[in-house]
C-alpha cells in the first residue's frame, strides 16, 4: 500500500461527492438587484398552515399574500386579496376577494382555494402548528377534538367527526363565508398572519412536491432551496397586489449564528438583519459598526414585570401597587436603554388603534411616596424577588429595577438571574415561580384585544401567573361580542382599566427594534411586527 | 494483516449498536417538552404535538423505539427531521463540507506543524528552536474562538482582506477557517515532532547512515523522520477524528453549513432524529479512523505486525 495514493483519492471523491460552489455577484442596476437577507433555518416544512415559528415564515411571507395585510406606517390591516370582509353581527362573516389573482402556477385563486387551505390546517390528524388559529369558527370541535388526557397521555384524540369545518362555505367562485361559534368583532383582524394563506390545486394533489417547491400567490415566488445554506426567491411578475418590490431576487441565508451574520452585515456582505446579536447590542457597538447603516423601528412589543399571584405575598394587590409605583420608569430607559424605549403607561401597546395612554393612571408613575403608603397598607416588610433569564441582556435593567424598588420602598429587593431562557420559561409554564418576573408580549396581531385577552383573562393561554377577575372576564366577553370594532374597543378599553387596582403585571416600556442594512439598500423598513418590510426595499 | 481488520471490523458491531442504543436513548431523555420552540413564541396546539410523537414513535416504549430506529437504519434510512426533511439527505449534505475542513485544517496541521518540529529539532537550542516553542506556546495558551474572532476582526473587518464568512464552502474559502481550525492542533504537532526528531537525532542507525556515507537530505528525510513520525500520525489520526465530529466553534464564527452547526443547532431545536442520525455516522468514522491509523504503524515502522 502506497502513501502517496490515498490523499489524491479521498479529494477526489470529496469532490464529486459535493460538486464546486461558485461565489454569485449581485446585479449593480435598481430594479433588477437582488438582496440577501438574514434568516434560520425552517423548522417545519413550508406549508403556511404548518409554519409558526420565524425562520418558515420569513420565506412563506414573501411567497403568500392573504386576504388582509398588516401596513407598515401603524401596522393597521388592510385588504390585500379580500375585495370586502362584511358582518351585521360579528358572527357571520361575509368575504369577497379580488378576481383575477393566480397563483404562482397559473392556476386562479379562488374562494375554494381560501376554504380548502383553512379546512385542511384546521383538521386535527393533519397535526398542524396553525391548527388553533381557526378554533374561533363554527365545527372546530369536530374537526379538531381535544385529546382527552393532553398529547402526552396514552389515550388517542377521538376521531374527528367531521372533516370540514361546518362555519366555511364556498358561494361563488369569488365569496365564501366565515361562522364563528361566538361572536368575536376583531376577528377580520386576526386573519392577516401567513396560517391563513391560500393554497393551490396542486398542493391537495401532492403535499410532497410542493413543500419541495412551494406554489403561493405573493410578491415572490420560489427558485430554489439549499437545505442549511439558502433559500432563493424571485420577483413575481404577474403579481396582481398593490405591494409589488421593487428589486429583483431575494436569498434568505441560513446562518449558523447571529454573530457571523453580523460579521457579515458590517463587512457589506449582508443586505439585511433585523435583529443584532447581543454582542453587537452591547455598549452600543453597532453605532460606531454600522453608523447611519442602522434601521430604528418601535416594534410590537411591551416588556412587563409578571406576578405569580399563586404564590405568596405577590397575591396582595396594595403590594404589587407598590411596587409598581417604585420603579423609575423615566430615570431607567433613559440611563440604561439610552431612550430606545418607552416608559409604558398602559397594558396595550401604544401603536394600537384604540391605544389609550395613562390607562394605568398613577400607579405607573413613579412616586416613592404613595408607594410607601401602598406597601404600609400592604402590611408586607419581607424581600422581594425580581427573576430573569440573563442571555438576552436582561442583567442590566432586571439589577436597576431592583434597586429602584430597594430606594423607593426601603424593602429588601433582589435580582435573581437564571442562565437559560429555556430553563426560565419551563419554569414560568409549571408555575413554579418564587418571585415576581420578567415578561414580554409581542402582538400575535395588531388588535387591542390581543395584549388582553390571552394575558390576563382568566384560563388563557399565555395568563401565566393565573390572574383571575370575572368582571374583567365578563367585560372581554361582552367586548367580543360587540356588533362593530369601534364599540369592541370601547369595552376592551374598559377592561384594561380594571386592571389597575390588580395589577396582575406591571407595563414597563415598549420596545424599539434595532436592525441594520447594508449600503447598497437606499430604502429598508422594519415593520412593527419586527421584521423587514420588503415592498419598502430599494437598492442603490 | 486481514485477518486482524476483520476482527476489529467485527469489533465495531457491539461499539456501534452500544453507542446508538445510549445516543437515542439520551437524545430523547432531555428534560422539557422535544416540541417546544418548534412553533415559535407560544405552545405548539395538541394536535401537532400527537402527530409528531406518532412520527416519532415516542409512545412506545424506549426498546420498541429503538429497535423501530435500527430497523429503518439496516435499510439505509435515517428518518425524518421534524421539518419533513430526510436526516440522510442533511448529513450527505453536510458531511462533505465537514470533510473538506478537515482536510484543509490537517494539510495546513501537517506540514507546518512537522516542518517546524523538523527545522527545530535538528537545530536544538538555536533562535529557531526558541521560535518554534516560544510561538507554540503562544498558539496553544489561545482559544480556537479567540483565534476565530481576532482573524475575523482583523483580516475580514478591519483590512477587508478575506470576506468575514464563507459565501461558499469551496476549498480556497476554507483556507481561513481551516487554518484557525488547525492552530492549536499544528502547535502541538511541531512540538511533538521536535522532540521525536531530537530523541532519534542520537540513536545508533541514523550514526550508521551518516558513517555509510548517506547524504543529510536521505538520512533526515527518510531514515529519520519514518520512525520519528509515528506519535505524530497518532495524533493527526485522532485529529481527524475530532475534526469530522464537527469544529462547532469555527463553523460557528465563519458560518460554514458543516456537520459541527446541524449538530449544535439540531441539539438546541431537540431535533432527536438528527442528532442521533448525525452521531452514528461520527461514531462509525471515528472507528475507521482508529482502525486506519493502527494500519499506517505497519506502514511506517516494517517491525510493527499485526497477525
Amino acid at each position: 500500500m502506497s502513501r502517496a495514493r490515498l490523499v489524491p483519492a479521498a479529494v477526489a471523491v470529496a469532490l464529486i461527492a459535493t460538486g464546486c460552489g461558485t461565489p454569485e455577484t449581485p446585479a449593480g442596476s435598481n430594479s433588477d438587484a437582488g438582496i440577501t437577507i438574514f434568516n434560520t433555518e425552517p423548522e417545519n416544512p413550508l406549508v403556511p398552515g404548518n409554519t409558526t415559528e420565524v425562520g418558515g415564515s420569513r420565506v412563506l411571507d414573501a411567497l403568500f399574500t392573504g386576504l388582509v395585510e398588516y401596513r407598515n406606517e401603524d401596522a393597521q390591516p388592510v385588504n390585500a386579496m379580500a375585495e370586502s370582509i362584511e358582518t351585521k353581527d360579528s358572527k357571520l362573516f361575509t368575504v369577497k376577494i379580488k378576481k383575477g389573482w393566480k397563483f404562482h402556477d397559473g392556476s386562479p385563486v379562488s374562494a375554494k382555494s381560501f376554504v380548502d387551505a383553512w379546512n385542511w390546517t384546521a383538521y386535527g390528524p393533519n397535526g398542524t402548528q396553525g391548527a388553533s388559529f381557526f378554533s374561533q369558527i363554527e365545527g372546530f370541535a369536530d374537526v379538531n377534538p381535544k385529546d382527552p388526557d393532553g398529547p402526552d397521555g396514552p389515550e388517542k384524540a377521538p376521531a374527528p367527526k367531521a372533516e370540514k369545518l361546518s362555519g366555511l362555505k364556498v358561494v361563488d367562485e369569488t365569496t365564501f363565508t366565515i361562522t364563528l361559534s361566538e361572536p368575536f368583532a376583531v376577528f377580520p383582524v386576526t386573519i392577516g398572519y401567513e396560517v391563513f394563506a391560500p393554497l393551490p390545486e396542486a398542493f391537495f394533489k401532492d403535499q410532497k412536491a410542493f413543500e419541495a417547491n412551494p406554489i403561493g400567490n405573493g410578491p415572490f415566488k420560489f427558485v430554489s432551496r439549499t437545505v442549511g445554506t439558502d433559500i432563493k426567491l424571485t420577483r413575481n411578475d404577474d403579481y396582481q397586489g398593490d405591494d409589488k418590490p421593487k428589486f429583483k431576487d431575494l436569498t434568505l441565508k441560513v446562518y449558523q449564528s447571529r454573530e457571523s451574520a453580523y460579521a457579515d452585515l458590517v463587512a457589506n456582505n449582508l443586505d439585511f438583519m433585523e435583529e443584532l446579536p447581543p454582542n453587537a447590542l452591547a455598549g452600543q457597538k453597532y453605532e460606531t459598526d454600522l453608523g447611519d447603516r442602522v434601521v430604528q423601528r418601535e416594534t410590537l412589543n411591551l416588556q412587563t414585570i409578571a406576578f405569580p399571584l399563586y404564590a405568596k405575598p405577590y397575591d396582595n394587590a396594595a403590594l404589587r401597587r407598590a411596587i409598581s409605583m417604585a420603579i423609575n420608569r423615566e430615570e431607567i430607559t433613559q440611563r440604561i436603554f439610552e431612550g430606545t424605549r418607552k416608559p409604558a403607561e398602559s397594558w396595550v401597546h401604544p401603536l394600537m388603534k384604540g391605544y389609550q395612554a395613562g390607562q394605568c393612571g398613577v400607579y405607573c408613575k413613579y412616586d416613592p411616596q404613595k408607594a410607601k403608603e401602598e406597601l404600609a397598607k400592604s402590611g408586607y416588610t419581607g424581600e422581594i424577588l425580581l427573576l430573569s433569564n440573563t442571555d438576552g441582556g436582561h442583567q442590566e435593567w432586571a439589577e436597576a429595577v431592583a434597586n429602584s424598588i430597594k430606594n423607593a420602598l426601603g424593602v429588601d429587593a433582589k435580582f435573581v438571574p437564571s442562565t437559560s431562557f429555556g430553563e426560565f420559561r419551563q419554569k414560568v409554564n409549571a408555575h413554579e415561580m418564587n418571585g415576581m418576573y420578567r415578561a414580554g408580549w409581542i402582538a400575535d396581531y395588531p388588535s387591542i384585544e390581543n395584549w388582553l385577552t390571552p394575558l390576563y383573562r382568566t384560563g388563557a393561554s399565555s395568563n401565566d401567573g393565573l390572574y383571575s377577575n370575572p368582571k374583567f372576564d365578563a367585560k372581554l366577553a361582552e367586548a367580543d361580542k360587540a356588533p362593530s370594532e369601534e364599540q369592541a374597543i370601547r369595552l376592551y378599553l374598559e377592561a384594561e382599566k380594571m386592571l389597575a387596582e390588580d395589577m396582575p403585571a406591571i407595563p414597563l416600556w415598549s420596545q424599539t427594534t434595532i436592525a441594520g442594512k447594508s449600503n447598497r439598500l437606499k430604502v429598508a423598513n422594519l415593520h412593527p411586527f419586527r421584521k423587514l418590510d420588503l415592498d419598502s426595499v430599494e437598492v442603490a | 494483516m486481514g485477518f486482524y481488520v476483520l476482527r476489529r471490523l467485527l469489533q465495531m458491531v457491539p461499539v456501534f449498536l452500544g453507542t446508538t442504543f445510549l445516543i437515542y436513548a439520551l437524545v430523547w431523555a432531555v428534560p422539557g417538552d422535544p416540541f417546544e420552540g418548534k412553533c415559535g413564541e407560544r405552545d405548539c396546539p395538541a394536535a401537532y404535538v400527537s402527530a409528531m410523537r406518532d412520527k416519532f414513535n415516542l409512545d412506545d416504549p424506549l426498546l420498541v423505539q429503538y429497535g423501530k430506529y435500527l430497523g429503518n437504519l439496516a435499510r439505509g434510512d435515517f428518518g425524518e427531521t421534524s421539518a419533513g426533511l430526510a436526516v440522510g439527505e442533511r448529513i450527505a449534505t453536510a458531511f462533505p463540507v465537514t470533510l473538506r475542513l478537515a482536510l484543509v485544517a490537517l494539510l495546513i496541521e501537517a506540514v507546518i506543524g512537522i516542518t517546524a518540529g523538523v527545522v527545530s529539532g535538528l537545530r536544538n537550542r538555536g533562535f529557531l528552536d526558541s521560535l518554534v516553542l516560544v510561538s507554540t506556546l503562544f498558539l496553544i495558551s489561545i482559544p480556537v474562538f479567540v483565534t476565530g474572532y481576532v482573524v475575523q476582526l482583523v483580516f475580514g473587518l478591519q483590512l477587508g482582506l478575506i470576506s468575514p464568512t464563507v459565501t461558499s464552502p469551496t476549498w480556497g474559502n476554507l483556507i481561513v477557517p481551516g487554518f484557525v481550525l488547525a492552530s492549536l492542533s499544528m502547535a502541538y504537532v511541531a512540538r511533538l515532532s521536535r522532540a521525536s526528531i531530537a530523541e532519534n537525532r542520537r540513536a545508533d542507525y541514523v550514526r550508521t547512515a551518516l558513517a555509510k556515507g548517506l547524504p543529510q537530505k536521505r538520512v533526515v528525510g527518510v531514515h529519520m523522520l519514518r520512525n520519528s513520525l509515528i506519535p505524530v500520525i497518532t495524533f493527526l489520526g485522532t485529529d481527524l477524528g475530532a475534526f469530522l465530529g464537527g469544529a462547532i466553534v469555527t463553523e460557528g464564527i465563519f458560518n460554514v453549513p458543516g456537520v459541527g452547526g446541524l449538530v449544535y443547532r439540531s441539539i438546541l431545536t431537540k431535533d432527536g432524529a438528527m442528532v442521533t442520525g448525525v452521531v452514528t455516522v461520527l461514531v462509525l468514522v471515528y472507528l475507521l479512523m482508529t482502525l486506519l491509523v493502527d494500519m499506517l504503524y505497519a506502514v511506517l515502522d516494517p517491525r510493527i505486525r499485526y497477525d
